[in-house]
């Protein structure tokens, strides 16, 4: 992600402009974003069920009637612990997981007006990584005295506090007076996640072998650690910036005509950047924290619902988190069923099926011009 | 109104603007001449409110409608001027009716108001550019985009009536725009604004056109004000040879009645001795 990149993909869609052609057809946003909505819904049910120990999917959704409050029948009790205790929760952080890093991807890609932008950016997946990777690989001989209180919670805090740390300096070195300028944003973003991932490969370089194999398994993503006490914690933050995330997505279509003309209908733009800047910040730090970095979500979910739908951002917003959420959940379940009993990272199968998806995606784009 | 008063704009050491005043009332149409490096953009972006790029102090005061612009809240503001921008951008693969939509953003909103929508095609269809509206803006020719983001000004200024004055600022709007648009887009944006009692503020580099479409013409050297009034008045070859550095003479128009015909030269160098 340089300016070169940048460069190259303005020179693109000049060469597009020159091509005559019928205005590419486009999926009606309230369309998709109902039949995201309803896959996503199936997807979870199914994703509830599937494991180790297999719930059908019709008693999936009569203990989850039943939970609501009313008297549905037709499971056993030990269905109802698992699916309470295990699969719910882990199930319910890859909603968010997916939600929050959709949410996060279009508001940096609105943000940034350019389609490669992805929430790792603003260095909220290196500082995360970086402070977990302290924690493993120091933790236990610098702040001994932090993890035995902290106990299990001392990686994820870590992560958290990381993850918004290097957020914080980016944005301090963009703002000038008060005005973030997105360049320097950018520009400073690409250094400090060199400096975090130099740190962190200069705490692998020192580390043991069994503390390698900790941090390799953090780095790759898991939504094993999906408890109802994790959930507590990151989920409220993360409901609360997807939400209002949603809300800038009119100033972010009027952002695409840039930051003076933006100023000029209207926008508060000074305000708008800096609430993208928070709000994926506050999406992504928890979920880094909680998840490890779970890869391309952030930067395909926004895309392909834009390149089916069309760039409004009234669609893109809604879309990417429904669409990131259902990429997420999916993954999970091929996660924990293609090596049972073993378990694959997440991260490497969101990559290893999210990139060929992105490249369907842009083939089938690229006779039609422009992204 | 629309008021500079004694604007003086400096970057370090040099005036860009110096002591400048202008007034736009509403319904007319006036035009900004001047070489490359006048001063030209920096007015329009006095005008039009915003703050100058970093570095550069801005003194002097301007006023919309008997208040400082900058008093007005941005919705506000938005609803009382519209800025065409020399060369508008655009992220992403936009069709032509939701660019021209986006010019409704401080009115109603909501998810696609009926309005809303009628209001944006309305406006291409002023621009000759209802044919485009579902064409992603990005894969259009320059005319096409140029009538696209005008389509866009004016459904920011459409209302018929408004208890404040209103203004439309056009920096170089017929700069990609082919001789017909060039004209087509003047008098369209003239009669838009004339019907709803709008100023209109361009930057023209055609003298020609200016001396056709506008009601009064600034001229600007170096920073300052070297003429303004009537086009009649003020395009005489002694102050178009002094503002644009070029040899120039006015005839009468051949195609429009009453009309002036400038024609320009580069200056012969003075014979040496």
């Amino acid at each position: 992600m340089t300016g070169k990149t940048i460069g190259a993909i303005a020179k693109a869609d000049d060469l597009a402009a020159s091509v005559p052609q019928a205005g590419a057809r486009r999926i009606a946003g309230p369309t998709m974003l109902v039949a995201l909505a309803l896959l996503l819904a199936v997807a979870t049910v199914f994703a509830i069920g599937i494991g180790a120990y297999r719930i059908a999917p019709l008693a999936v959704f009569r203990i989850l009637v039943s939970m609501l409050g009313f008297d549905a029948g037709g499971f056993e009790p030990q269905q109802a612990a698992v699916l309470r205790t295990i699969r719910l929760p882990r199930v319910v952080l890859g909603l968010i997981t997916g939600a929050g890093l959709g949410i996060a991807g279009a508001l940096m890609q609105g943000l940034f007006r350019n389609p490669l932008a992805d929430p790792t950016l603003i260095g909220v997946a290196s500082g995360g990584a970086f402070a977990a990777a302290f924690v493993i690989v120091l933790g236990a001989t610098w702040l001994p005295g932090a993890v035995s209180v902290l106990g299990p919670w001392t990686l994820p805090l870590a992560a958290f506090a990381g993850a918004l740390a290097v957020t914080w300096l980016v944005y301090r070195i963009g703002d000038a007076e008060g005005i973030l300028s997105l360049p320097i944003v950018l520009l400073a973003g690409i250094a400090l996640n060199a400096l975090a991932l130099a740190g962190v490969g200069l705490l692998s370089y020192v580390a043991s072998a069994e503390q390698l194999r900790n941090l390799a398994f953090w780095s790759f993503g898991s939504l094993a650690g999906g408890t109802w006490a994790l959930l507590s914690a990151v989920a409220p933050l993360a409901v609360a910036a997807i939400v209002l995330g949603m809300l800038l997505a009119r100033p972010l279509n009027a952002l695409a005509l840039g930051e003076t003309q933006a100023g000029h209908l209207g926008v508060d733009v000074a305000r708008v950047k800096h609430a993208a800047i928070v709000l994926t910040a506050l999406a992504v730090g928890g979920l880094v924290a909680a998840t490890g970095v779970i890869g391309f979500i952030g930067l395909v979910a926004p895309h392909a619902v834009r390149l089916a739908c069309g760039p409004d951002h009234r669609v893109v917003l809604p879309g990417a988190a429904l669409l990131g959420a259902l990429l997420v959940v999916t993954a999970d379940v091929a996660a924990r069923t293609v090596v049972a009993p073993a378990e694959l990272p997440i991260g490497i199968l969101t990559a290893g099926l999210g990139a060929p998806f992105f490249l369907a995606l842009l083939l089938r784009r690229r006779g039609q011009g422009g992204l | 109104m629309l008021t500079a008063r004694n604007i003086t704009v400096a970057f370090r050491a040099r005036r860009l603007l110096d002591d400048v005043s202008v007034a736009i009332a509403p319904g007319e149409t006036v035009a900004i001449l001047g070489e490359n490096g006048a001063g030209k953009t920096t007015l329009l972006r006095a005008l039009a409110g915003d703050r100058q790029p970093p570095g550069m102090r801005q003194s002097g005061e301007v006023m919309l409608a008997g208040r400082p612009i900058r008093a007005w809240s941005l919705p506000e503001r938005a609803r009382l001027r519209a800025v065409l921008p020399q060369r508008p951008e655009l992220a992403f693969a936009f069709n032509a009716r939701e660019v021209a939509g986006f010019g409704r953003y401080a009115h109603h909103g909501g998810w696609r108001s009926p309005e809303d929508l009628g209001i944006a095609d309305a406006a291409l269809r002023l621009t000759d550019a209802l044919h485009l509206a579902d064409r992603e803006v990005t894969t259009l020719s320059g005319g096409e985009q140029a009538r696209v983001h005008l389509a866009s000004v004016f459904a920011q200024l459409w209302e018929t009536q408004c208890a404040s004055p209103r203004f439309l600022l056009l920096d170089e709007p017929t700069a990609a725009l082919d001789l017909a648009h060039q004209h087509q887009l003047l008098e369209t944006a003239r009669t838009f604004a004339q019907t709803r009692g709008i100023g209109v503020v361009a930057i023209l580099h055609d003298l020609n056109l200016a001396a056709m479409y506008a009601d009064r013409v600034v001229v600007l050297l170096h920073g300052a004000v070297i003429a303004q009034g009537s086009p009649r008045e003020v395009l005489q070859p002694a102050t178009i040879g002094e503002g644009f550095a070029v040899a120039a003479k006015v005839l009468p128009h051949p195609l429009v009645d009453d009309g002036m015909l400038i024609a320009t030269a580069a200056r012969r160098p003075e014979a040496p001795r």
